[in-house]
């Protein structure tokens, strides 16, 4: 091999390796982008809003003097209403995943089941609201209460809880399967004591993943008709004189977060934009320690396993 | 076994605790909201919380949709009730007071650098009407004496109440404009557009306006006898200010008005509207008309005074005088 091969070979390299460092530039670019327009949103919330974090903020209710305005009514709005959510969605998604993974025959009808489970997760969720004002606010009677919210909000995310249900179970190596078989157990003994306590940190994210979708939703809620102005909240759940829990809050009107907001930001004045502002970080910080307790719960419960 | 005893039990306890609270459920137009909502709030002050009310955001459609399935008590209007929503509502038997609020004076605005003072109607016609799309784009081609500038539209979203009033005012026909100007159904859009853009026009409610003079100029409107009239408290009471004011609403159900906590509250909202509709920038209306709304309900005249149609540049003497029909 002469001198010009190897110039010739070390020029394929370069011009190859020179591909690298695009590639490098432009994805960093586009990393770039993202995190910018998210610090930006960010800060510009955090100027605008900050004078207006203090704890009456927590504890008034909407009024039409903007220093007065709160969001209580809208954070226990949003928060009972992913109570809902939560207590629906969770028990169904999960055993509705299990049941696809592990129980159902592999034939036409799963395969067409699963392709519309995968899609219901790309509804457009103004979709679900619609479904929810016929199914759970006319036909069942429920009005536009906290229960028809949760339940909507469950319905939407479900698909997600279902999708990472079933991921969660596949990434659990089959040799756990066959062991636990191999020694006499039963399905249920095996979905029960191994596959779903070992995939339980991939469906938390799952869950997380779904509730962070749904605290921020506006479209479905303002269909089935929450409310705008409530100066009060629904009564307690727990109550001092038997039964002790009442469920008279699933009943109650409401309004959430992202609604709060919207009102705002349509207000002439200035003053309101400042209380948008708030909220929106107080809704950001909300969907942020859901993620930072699902990510803290992940750890744990990993930890805890050994295969 | 045990447990779904439990879980059922539950369950009925909770369906029978539907319970009848003393509850107020107002819905319907964003335009009537900040007045509604400025009334619910010191309403509930006064009573201590013992009456609640609630105040969504449907629009005026919307709300009158709710209004005749019987779903709320009233229903918050920017425009009087149509044919088809009357219909909906004798289907049903709901029989209703149709009452004014306020004024909203629609507002044309300039940028404060803009040479324009005032403008008529057939000008802003020429500007807005559907047939000046795509043609009419220079201020020069609506009155020879403006200056050769870009015309630059700014105006109200088609949902909204703004839009089919401005429309049938100027246009002649509700929802006939052209489509190729800067529409938002956020007005504070279009208060940004206009204050940033010295060749802008734009329209919306007067509040906008008010809580923005320092970006914005008001337009001066020549009016059916020939003065060009800025608007103000003073020029829309009068009715100088036209055609662009209007009346906005709220419609009573006469079968909630029977109960006490309605009654109480839309007493409560005639007493204190002059005083809030100030403060949250609209147009009261004079002191009599609320006594004459009061008046009504005590002689039972339900129904509406327009027959279905929403008129253009209605005083209001002639509002509170004229028969009302269900």
């Amino acid at each position: 091999m002469n001198n010009q091969d190897i110039a010739s070979i070390r020029g394929i390299i370069r011009g190859n390796r020179r591909w690298d460092l695009i590639f490098a530039v432009a994805g960093f670019l586009a990393l770039t982008v993202g995190v910018l327009a998210f610090v930006t949103l960010f800060g510009q919330m955090v100027i605008n809003g900050w004078e207006r974090l203090n704890p009456d903020f927590f504890t008034s209710f909407p009024s039409r003097r903007a220093a007065n305005a709160g969001i209580l009514s809208a954070w226990v709005g949003s928060l009972l209403v992913m109570l809902v959510t939560a207590l629906s969605a969770v028990p169904l998604g999960v055993a509705a995943g299990v049941y696809l993974e592990e129980y159902a025959p592999k034939n036409l009808v799963t395969d067409i089941i699963e392709i519309n489970v995968t899609n219901l997760a790309g509804v457009p969720s103004i979709v679900y609201g619609l479904l929810a004002l016929g199914v759970f606010v006319y036909m069942f009677g429920f009005g536009q209460s906290v229960l028809t919210a949760g339940l909507t909000l469950g319905l939407l995310i479900l698909p997600v809880i279902i999708v990472a249900t079933r991921e969660a179970l596949r990434a659990i190596p089959v040799h756990v399967r066959e062991g636990a078989y191999g020694c006499g157990a039963t399905q249920w003994q095996v979905v029960s004591d191994h596959l779903v306590p070992y995939a339980t940190p991939g469906i938390m994210t799952g869950v997380i993943i779904g509730l962070s979708r749904a605290i921020g939703e506006t479209a479905p809620i303002i269909t089935i008709g929450a409310l705008t102005f409530i100066a009060f909240l629904p009564a307690s759940p727990i109550s001092s004189t038997a039964p002790f829990i009442n469920f008279d809050w699933l009943w109650s009107g409401f309004t959430v977060m992202p609604i709060q907001m919207f009102n705002w930001t349509s207000r002439p004045e200035e003053a309101f934009q400042q209380n948008a502002a708030a909220a929106g970080l107080i809704l950001v910080l909300m969907t942020l320690l859901m993620n930072a307790l699902a990510i803290w719960l992940r750890y744990r419960l990993r930890k805890s396993i050994a295969w | 076994m045990k447990r779904t005893v439990l879980a059922s039990a539950f369950l009925a306890l909770a369906a029978t605790s539907v319970q009848a609270e003393s509850l107020v459920k107002v819905d319907g137009s964003s335009t009537v909201y900040p007045v509604t909502e400025a009334v619910a709030e010191d309403f509930q002050k006064s009573v201590k919380g013992e009456i609640k009310v609630t105040v969504g955001i449907s629009g005026t459609g919307g709300g009158f949709k709710k209004f005749c399935r019987g779903e709320i008590d009233v229903a918050n209007a920017s425009r009087p009730i149509l044919k088809k929503e009357m219909e909906d509502c004798a289907k049903e038997g709901i029989t209703y007071y149709e009452l004014p609020v306020a004024f909203d004076a629609l507002t044309v605005v300039v940028n404060p650098n803009s040479k324009i003072t005032q403008l008529s109607v057939a000008q802003l016609k020429k500007m807005w009407e559907p047939d000046a799309q795509g043609k009419v784009s220079n201020w020069n081609q609506v009155d020879p004496s403006f200056p050769d500038a870009p015309l630059n539209l700014f105006g109200a979203g088609s949902d909204s109440g703004t839009f089919d009033y401005f429309t049938e005012a100027i246009n002649g026909k509700s929802k006939a404009s052209r489509g190729d100007y800067t529409a938002s159904e956020d007005d504070n859009v279009l208060v940004q557009g206009v204050s940033r853009d010295v060749n802008a026009i734009g329209y919306f409610g007067y509040a906008y306006y008010a809580e923005n003079q320092g970006k914005l100029k008001a337009v001066a409107i020549v009016n059916a006898k020939g003065d060009a009239v800025l608007p103000s408290e003073k020029s829309v009471i009068d009715g100088s200010y036209n055609p662009l004011a209007r009346p906005i609403f709220i419609y009573v159900s006469a079968k909630a008005l029977e109960r006490a906590e309605v009654r109480q509250f839309v007493d409560f909202y005639m007493k204190n509207a002059p005083a809030l509709t100030s403060e949250v920038k609209y147009v009261p209306l004079p002191a009599k008309a609320y006594e004459a709304n009061m008046e009504h309900m005590k002689s039972k005249k339900l129904g509406t005074v327009f027959g279905g149609h929403a008129d253009v540049g209605v005083t209001i003497e002639e509002l509170i005088s004229r028969e009302a029909k269900l």
